[in-house]
């Protein structure tokens, strides 16, 4: 990301900003406006819930913070880059290195084996096979999936499936981790086990976690601040004290 | 992606859908064996002719005659040479001198007469030349019945199909079946024959018993007489095709071993010739066989000896068209096999169009996760370049076997029809090299549009992908 354009200094400290970004889409005659004018700022090592009911734009914004979806005006600065200005190739490095992404629904590929999951990133990466075994391993041990490295998602709870995903997405080392609906698909148990991992990536790691989340409990027992969207608008932005144990 | 990793994911891909996978490799190794069929069947024949070519004699020889006898064929020479008379006699002297040119095997002079042939009492007349022990690798005596010449002063003959019927009141009339060779042979091995012929005999004689026709003039001391003579030859073998079929009606029909057919000294049509111009009492040739080590040396053997004031004439012209002819053949026949891997491509197309959809999701995840265009891009023409190679490799075998139990078919029956068997087909290793590279280059070409349209996959459309 060498020829990527930088801003000022004093914006350093915030691992992800954004300026009036706004993603709008045509279908037909119509323009959907699925983010619209938002601006934020998160600073480095915050947890942070973004917050608001189906169709409000949150699963947008956090896919302009992932790269994988450029604003139509705005912009969205991560680490001094301005996401909207960088080539598909830069988008990709920025995937692979500076974020970690999980989803509702997994989204491990289901011919690979856990450890093949997990590795995989690092092969894009092109680190060296013996090295690549070692870190995946490792990963999936923080998990605690040690003994299912050999398995096929298939074979696996979803609480399994989804704490291998978090360590596929722990495996380049992260800054910034982005979740998507993480326990949308599990029960309140596996949920809490789950938001428990998360927060000791951000804790422990000091990772920044932007996770995304329909459920305002769970946000205000985990979220260090809960940003609330509607109609692609951000409503509103406040602090919030989390809990500090949970038992699943 | 490094190119181990990009192998062990595309092998994985493939073995993933492995019935479709399969069945588009069997396409691509049909169409591979399609080319391999084509292409070996011209380069078997384009072998089998040059085989037949060199082994007939005609590529690599070099027909010498002199000036003296205008036979060169090549007028604008006989128009800007030396003045026949003048130029040099080809005489043994000039024989040896031919024969120790760079690139010359052998030369040897072509001796031919027309004479009487008495076998069971019979008197038959034809044409006799003489053959050097190096005549039996000539393609017209592959098949001979009985034996070449033991030695090349023994006194042996070899006939031709054709002088065999003769002899035996068995020539067929005009549009009926010819019998068969070794039916002809069968009754005349081991006969004998009775030659009757003019010998030049050089010291002038009048010796009892021979009617000599004297001819000489005392100012040149030159003189000779002819003397008929008479040889006994065994016959030794019977040749079924016409080895001499290039010389048109003066083809002999009987054959000698050349150095008996030298030391006969029979009268040649030069001597007379000589005689009136007053030349020297050694025999002159009225024309020499030079035969050259490889057919590309003939030109400039052809040049040397023209600069020793000799005509010459060889037809290695003939050979440089047959090779374009070859050329031609080769194209026509690639473009042919290539036509159904041009067709197997499609089914590459296919197939990579239809992984793209049934992979969308994990375009997605892998682009998520950080996968470059580049990635996608590369393990699809990674899983086309893979199917190219297995099609390739099976495809070749495939060939191979089809040209295998095809040349067998043709050679029961060319057996059937009492032809010798041939190899018609050759897969040489530089077309197994060149199929396989092929498919490869065609399935990757194949890979461009599925690669590219997978490269360009926008990941939040793909993951929304159910």
């Amino acid at each position: 990301m060498t020829t990527a354009p930088t801003v000022s200094a004093s914006t350093i400290t915030a691992a992800i900003r954004s300026e009036n970004v706004c993603r709008h889409y045509r279908m037909g005659d119509t323009v959907i406006r699925a983010v619209d004018g938002v601006s934020l700022e998160v600073p480095a090592g915050e947890f942070v819930a973004l917050l608001g009911s189906s169709g409000s734009g949150k699963s947008s914004m956090l896919n302009l913070m992932a790269g994988l979806d450029t604003p139509t005006s705005g912009c969205v600065i991560v680490q001094s880059h301005d996401l909207a200005k960088l080539s598909r190739e830069e988008l990709a490095k920025y995937r692979l290195h500076v974020v970690g992404m999980v989803f509702q629904s997994f989204n491990l590929i289901a011919s690979m084996t856990l450890i093949e999951n997990v590795e995989l990133p690092l092969r894009f990466a092109e680190v060296d096979r013996g090295q690549r075994e070692s870190r995946a391993r490792e990963a999936l041990d923080r998990v605690g999936l040690k003994a299912r490295v050999h398995h096929r998602p298939s074979e696996l709870s979803g609480g399994e499936q989804q704490r291998a995903a978090l360590a596929r997405a722990l495996i380049n080392r992260p800054k910034l981790l982005l979740a998507d609906e993480p326990t949308g698909n599990l029960d309140s148990h596996t949920g809490t086990e789950i938001m428990n991992l998360l927060r000791d990536f951000n804790q422990q790691l000091g990772m920044t976690v932007v996770m995304v989340t329909h459920e305002r409990a769970l946000a205000e027992r985990y979220a260090q601040r809960m940003i609330f969207l509607a109609d692609g608008k951000l409503v509103e932005d406040r602090p919030n004290r989390p809990a500090l144990e949970v038992q699943p | 992606m490094k190119l181990p990793d990009l192998t062990e994911l595309a092998l994985r891909n493939l073995r993933e859908s492995f019935l479709r996978n399969f069945l588009t490799t069997v396409g691509i190794s049909v169409g591979v064996a399609s080319l391999v069929a084509m292409l070996s069947l011209g380069t078997g024949l384009q072998q089998l002719f040059t085989r037949r070519l060199a082994k007939s004699g005609l590529f690599d020889t070099i027909y010498v005659s002199s000036r003296r006898e205008m036979r060169g064929m090549g007028r604008e020479e006989e128009r800007n040479g030396p003045i026949p008379g003048e130029s040099r006699i080809l005489d043994e002297a000039a024989r040896v001198e031919i024969e120790h040119l760079r690139n010359v095997s052998e030369a040897y002079p072509d001796i031919r007469f027309a004479t009487e042939l008495r076998f069971a009492d019979t008197p038959h007349l034809t044409t006799i030349s003489a053959l050097p022990q190096s005549a039996q690798s000539n393609d017209a005596f592959e098949h001979l019945q009985g034996s070449f010449f033991s030695s090349e002063t023994a006194p042996e003959a070899v006939l031709q199909k054709s002088f065999a019927e003769e002899l035996l009141g068995k020539t067929p009339p005009l549009g009926a079946p010819e019998p068969s060779v070794s039916e002809l042979a069968q009754p005349l091995l081991g006969k004998e024959l009775v030659m009757r012929y003019a010998q030049r005999e050089v010291a002038p004689g009048e010796a009892a018993g021979t009617r000599g026709i004297a001819s000489g003039d005392d100012s040149t001391g030159a003189s000779y007489s002819v003397v008929s003579r008479e040889q006994k030859l065994k016959i030794v073998g019977v040749s079924d095709l016409d080895p001499e079929s290039m010389r048109g009606p003066t083809r002999a029909r009987v054959f000698l071993p050349l150095k008996l057919a030298e030391s006969l000294h029979v009268m040649q049509p030069t001597d007379l010739r000589e005689v009136s111009r007053g030349a020297s009492d050694q025999p002159a040739y009225s024309s020499i066989s030079v035969r050259v080590k490889n057919p590309s040396q003939i030109q400039s053997v052809e040049d040397a000896i023209k600069k020793m004031g000799f005509t010459t004439f060889s037809i290695v012209d003939a050979s440089r068209s047959l090779q374009q002819v070859f050329k031609v053949l080769y194209a026509f026949l690639g473009i042919f096999g290539s036509l159904a891997l041009a067709v197997a491509s499609i089914g590459i197309v296919n197939t990579l169009v239809m992984a793209i959809l049934e992979r969308r999701r994990e375009i997605g995840i892998m682009k998520a996760i950080g996968a470059s265009d580049a990635d996608v891009r590369k393990l699809f023409f990674a899983e086309a370049g893979a199917m190219g190679i297995f099609g390739g490799v099976i495809g070749v075998i495939l060939g191979w076997a089809i040209g295998q139990v095809i040349n067998f078919g043709t050679n029961i029956y060319l057996k059937r029809q009492s032809i010798p068997p041939e190899h018609f087909w050759a897969v040489p290793w530089w077309l197994v090299g060149f199929a396989i590279g092929f498919a490869f280059l065609v399935s990757l070409v194949s890979g461009l549009y599925p690669a590219g349209r997978a490269a360009r996959l926008d990941p939040v459309q793909a993951l929304r992908y159910e």
